[in-house]
């Protein structure tokens, strides 16, 4: 064997070998920063027991993109009347609510707010939006025959 | 030895080459893998909105518009007010600092005495001033006609209020609590008659209109201006209605009849 293909040989391998440990490494990274509910791990947030269910999308992906998601629906729901989509903040204030407090914001430890008090990120969402599902009455009162205009 | 870069010996080719094919390799690892924790390309391609592929949303096509009768609505009656109040999570105050975003007014022809009633409300201009002079582009039209503040972009400089010529915006001086799901408001931005757009949207009526439908008068219709077959167009086209401040050439979206 020449000393050049030996040379591409052991590079190729190298480059094997690194894809495989990012492949490895990466994800066990994300993973050390998922905190199941109402339990403390270190030093990440503290988030209460929420009403539940299931996310409409990977948590781990949500995450990292709630906030972009959410933009690109408020504009299509405001200026373009779309209203199924299937980011809605109202969804995600519906299930993340605490137990206890029934707010994502109300509280320390409720969800949106424990994340962003650990990530020092102010949350502007609450000044406008309802922090809380609407009450038991109020869906009962929605739920009205709808009349086609 | 003379380094020259004009010429590459056989050894740099077969290195660059190499060092291409590495770069190939893990680029290949990296894109099918992870770009950071908990983001890979294939899901930022999937993120992208779907708009309007489920819900059609506002088409240009409709234009709302509401049609009030004045000499069926009651004088001292404030059924829309109190249902849009409610609808909104207005405080219902009328404090010159309270947000009221439809009012009852009466008025009277001072040679005959004669008096009537009628609500008003923002009037969803098609040709809407509080849209022409924002300067950020928070007050705006929707495509089906609706005027609407973003509140979002408006940074509470208050030119549409001066603009409007029928008082119809206001702005929110205090923080607000306990607001309704389908309306969120917020201090520091304007804000006025969206026409129910959350309940339109649904397919409902607006509060005003249902109000005052329950309440025997049914002095609001509400519709589909440019549908020839709807109840409010067959209506303007048949019988005499009037914008206020017709002077202006706004073609208002509501319209008044008997005054």
């Amino acid at each position: 064997m020449s000393r050049r293909t030996w040379l591409s040989f052991v590079r190729l391998w190298q480059a094997l070998l690194l894809g495989v440990f990012l492949a490895v490494c990466l994800p066990a990274a994300a993973q050390t920063t998922v905190v199941p509910s109402g339990t403390s791990q270190g030093l990440g947030p503290l988030v209460t027991k929420a009403r539940g269910g299931q996310c409409v999308d990977d948590p781990v992906f949500m995450r990292r993109n709630h906030m972009a998601l959410l933009k690109h629906q408020r504009d299509d729901t405001m200026h373009g009347g779309v209203r199924n989509g299937k980011y809605s903040l109202k969804a995600c204030v519906a299930c993340h609510a605490s137990e206890a407090s029934q707010s994502v914001s109300a509280e320390a430890g409720d969800f949106c707010q424990s994340c962003h008090t650990y990530a020092a990120v102010k949350i502007d969402c609450f000044g406008c939006h309802a922090s809380k599902p609407p009450a038991a009455g109020a869906q009962a009162a929605l739920a009205q025959p709808q009349v086609k205009p | 030895m003379k380094h020259d870069h004009n010429t590459s010996s056989p050894e740099t080719v077969a290195k660059s080459s190499s060092r291409r094919g590495f770069m190939g390799v893990a680029a290949a690892g990296m894109a099918g893998i992870l770009l950071a924790p908990g983001v890979r390309l294939i899901e930022i391609a999937q993120a992208a909105p779907t708009a309007g592929s489920a819900s059609a949303g506002a088409s240009s096509k409709v234009r709302w518009g509401m049609l009030i009768d004045s000499d069926k609505c009651a004088s001292g009656c404030t059924d829309c007010v109190t249902a849009c109040n409610t609808e909104n999570g207005l405080s219902g105050g009328t404090l010159p600092t309270d947000s009221q975003w439809i009012r009852k007014i009466e008025i009277k022809e001072i040679r005959t005495g004669k008096t009537q009633s009628l609500p008003m409300m923002c009037q969803h201009c098609a040709e809407p001033p509080c849209v022409d002079v924002c300067p950020t582009g928070a007050s705006f039209k929707r495509a089906d006609g609706i005027v609407l503040v973003d509140k979002h972009i408006c940074i509470g400089c208050r030119y549409c209020v001066m603009a409007c010529p029928y008082k119809a915006r206001s702005f929110v001086h205090e923080p607000v609590h306990n607001q309704k799901t389908d309306v969120p408001r917020g201090m520091g931005t304007v804000e006025g008659c969206t026409m129910c757009v959350h309940k339109v949207d649904k397919g409902e009526m607006p509060a005003c209109v249902t109000a005052c439908s329950d309440a025997g008068h049914g002095a609001i219709l509400f519709g589909d201006l440019n549908n020839p077959e709807s109840e409010i167009a067959k209506r303007v086209a048949s019988y005499p209605s009037r914008q206020i401040r017709e002077d202006l050439h706004l073609n208002t979206g509501v319209r008044y009849s008997g005054i």
